[in-house]
């Protein structure tokens, strides 16, 4: 017997022997498809706008920025504003998603901008949020080729774009909005909430262990289109 | 590791005599508890919550067999592997080998208590593979060569001082005039020195805080995003679980997770929840090639469902280990193996056997506080009765402690006796205690003759729990 059946072996044996009551195949098919909500924290919910200030709030909190902006257009210039207070060379590595391809890079001479995954030597990032919950001012990132996950982790500073209309309340709202997407899940989702920490010395709290030193979440506002 | 966890008693006394780990201990009570009390009073439906959390694992625990099944189909039709492991000798040659295939010389990982467990970093290391950790705190202990003290704070144990020690120890390329005097300049110190070692490795192992079933899915929390880098940029990553870990969906995994760092740290949400499914997609910029799942049994389907089956709940949070008066006096390594605390002293046995451990049991005032605190509402002070008993009806132990343990034995058995007996005590504890401390309790002789523990306040848990006041 290879150790599979072994184990599984053992887990029904023990089973067996116990006073727990096992359920159905079906009924286990069943919740799985069904994978409905347990308690969903009430903070969360409200009108988008309240949502919003609720996400900044809370991302704020955990040591995050961020910058409200009034569309696409505004994005070269918050990012050249961002790396020129932090003292950072005019360089950034871009996702190759599409709402960064319509922006018009070509404005801004100064910034050199770069497509593609993340390399060591890059210092600063620009990936774009599947979506934003306003219950802990947490960011949803995932992989894809428009998205590479190294963005997220190997430079000092990462600056997120955050479509407003993404922000939900929960991460079970996320969850949906990604089954929606495909019905298989990414290689990597990533939750990120504030840039990386660690209390590992002495229980002294200190920013950028190993992730991003600062994290900059720039919420663009596009709900005007109606 | 091998486990020292036979002289428990021994340990315990170095642990009190040692004046550098009573000042990193002395630190922890107002740390992560009062974040953790801080974060509950944010949200108001986490006691909700912890019943759901509960309630998940249960459900799963009662199908394990069929969770177990379903989450392996879905890793393999997400293109990974499933390997399963009877033990530590399985698990380990099966990380050795994949480790083979790929010709690899160096692994980074991420923090994993079952990789402390099975000890993968000897094995790899004697077979030419070189293991490299890459939290923090794991980092420092494995120069150190020394296990964790702490399930989540590794090094809790160390001062600032012994660290830049250890580093200055093992970085010697670097200026020795060098400054080290504070965590910031630790802290960069680690970070150039693993950015080398996370982008040169050839593999990537992780642990698994849970795995789902619904799409064969496995997590990994962290702060720092060292977990994140060492999964991420080699060509392989092994993920070790134990299956235990199993949960059912994305929506019962993120149930889980809201109670997990606010218990653990008191974050409202840890920094890095990272979701893995598979190796990357062909179209894909970055990620890894491999996927391998180690799941580990090493002794956990033999409690399930037995006397000591709520173990199976932990989530290894650690707010047992923070609420801890013994723990807080002994220190992590008292316990002598990787698992410590209430957590340990119920575990431990569990997965060892009483031979060995029968004096870990003893290791508790019975506050109740480990049973409070719990997120997953697992009875820990009833647990260490029942090894305590076990241990007394093999006759294992001391004379002077099996005497103590008769007498308490009998007393538990007959509740009339020991409420009134223990409420007794604990009022005159509490007068001769004078706020706060006591230097001896009736029938822990061996504890309070080395160490004065913290007086009750008022009332025994007993009293307290039978007026609902958990
Ligand atoms: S026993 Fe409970 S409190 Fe202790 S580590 Fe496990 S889940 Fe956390």
């Amino acid at each position: 017997m290879g150790p599979r059946e072994l184990i599984l072996g053992n887990i029904a044996k023990s089973l067996k022997e116990s006073a727990l009551s096992p359920s159905s195949r079906q009924e286990i098919e069943t919740r799985l498809s069904a994978h409905a909500n347990n308690t969903v924290p009430r903070r969360g919910q409200g009108e988008n706008e309240a949502q919003t200030a609720l996400f900044i709030a809370e991302a704020e909190r955990v040591n995050a920025t961020t910058e409200r902006l009034d569309g696409l257009e505004q994005v070269g210039e918050a990012v050249l504003r961002y790396l020129a207070s932090h003292n950072l060379p005019g360089s950034v590595k871009v996702a190759p998603h599409p709402l960064l391809e319509n922006v018009d890079w070509s404005k801004h001479p100064t910034l050199d901008v770069a497509r593609g995954r993340a390399e060591d030597s890059d210092q600063a990032s620009l990936s774009v949020a599947r979506a934003g919950v306003a219950e802990t001012g947490t960011l949803v990132l995932h992989s894809g080729p428009e998205c590479p996950t190294t963005l997220n982790f190997l430079p000092d500073n990462h600056i997120v774009l955050l479509p407003q209309s993404q922000l939900v309340g929960a991460y079970e709202e996320a969850w949906e909005m990604l089954r929606g997407d495909s019905n298989a899940m990414p290689r990597t989702v990533n939750w990120v909430t504030g840039p990386s920490r660690s209390a590992d010395i002495e229980q002294t709290l200190l920013l950028g262990a190993h992730g991003p030193r600062r994290l900059h979440i720039l919420i663009i506002n596009d709900k005007k289109t109606t | 590791m091998q486990s020292t966890s036979r002289h428990f008693n021994s340990n315990a006394r170095k642990g009190i005599a040692d004046a550098k780990l009573q000042a990193a201990l002395s630190k922890l009570s107002h740390g992560f508890p009062v974040k953790r009390l801080a974060a509950m009073a944010r949200l108001p439906e986490f006691e909700a919550l912890r019943d759901d959390a509960r309630d998940i694992k249960e459900h799963t625990l009662a199908n394990l067999g069929t969770y177990l099944e379903i989450y392996e189909a879905k890793v393999l039709e997400s293109g990974g592997h499933v390997h399963w492991a009877t033990d530590a000798a399985d698990a380990c040659e099966i990380i050795l080998g994949i480790c083979r295939d790929v010709d690899a010389k160096t692994v980074t990982k991420g923090k994993s208590m079952i990789s402390e467990e099975i000890a993968v970093n000897e094995y790899l290391e004697n077979n030419g593979v070189q293991p490299i950790e890459t939290d923090l705190g794991e980092y420092i202990i494995q120069l150190r060569h020394e296990p964790p003290s702490h399930i989540i704070a590794p090094a809790i144990h160390l001062s600032k001082e012994q660290v830049a020690e250890t580093f200055r120890g093992e970085h010697r390329h670097l200026q020795t005039g060098r400054n080290l005097d504070e965590p910031r300049t630790l802290l960069e110190e680690a970070r150039g020195e693993l950015r080398r070692k996370f982008i040169a490795a050839d593999v990537g192992i992780t642990g698994a805080n849970m795995v789902i079933a619904e799409t064969g899915t496995s997590i990994i929390v962290t702060n720092e995003g060292n977990g994140d880098l060492t999964q991420t940029l080699p060509k392989t990553h092994i993920v070790i679980a134990s299956i235990e870990k199993v949960v059912p969906t994305l929506e019962d995994a993120t149930t889980i997770l809201r109670v997990l760092a606010r218990s653990a740290t008191g974050q409202e949400m840890s920094v890095y929840n990272t979701f893995s499914t598979g190796p990357k997609r062909p179209e894909d910029l970055d990620g890894p090639e491999n996927y391998h799942v180690v799941m580990l049994d090493n002794g956990r389907s033999k409690m399930l469902g037995g006397e000591f089956h709520d173990m199976l709940r932990c989530i290894r949070c650690s707010a047992c280990l923070n609420h801890c008066p013994v723990y807080k006096a002994i220190g992590g390594h008292a316990y002598g193996w990787v698992y410590s605390g209430p957590m340990g002293a119920v575990l431990i046995p569990g997965l060892q056997g009483l031979a060995e451990t029968h004096d870990l049991p003893g290791a508790s005032t019975f506050c109740g506080k480990c049973e409070d605190v719990c997120p997953m509402r697992i009875p820990l002070p009833r647990m260490l009765r029942s090894w305590r008993e076990k241990a007394y009806a093999a006759r294992l132990g001391s004379t002077k402690a099996r005497f103590g343990l008769a007498a308490w034995a009998f007393l538990a058995r007959r509740p009339s006796f020991y409420r009134p007996i223990m409420a007794f005590g604990v009022g005159l504890l509490a007068l001769i205690g004078r706020r706060g401390r006591f230097s001896t309790l009736p029938l822990a002789g061996g504890w309070t003759a080395s160490r004065d523990l913290s007086a009750p306040e008022g009332t025994t848990f007993l009293s307290q729990w039978k007026r609902g006041k958990r």
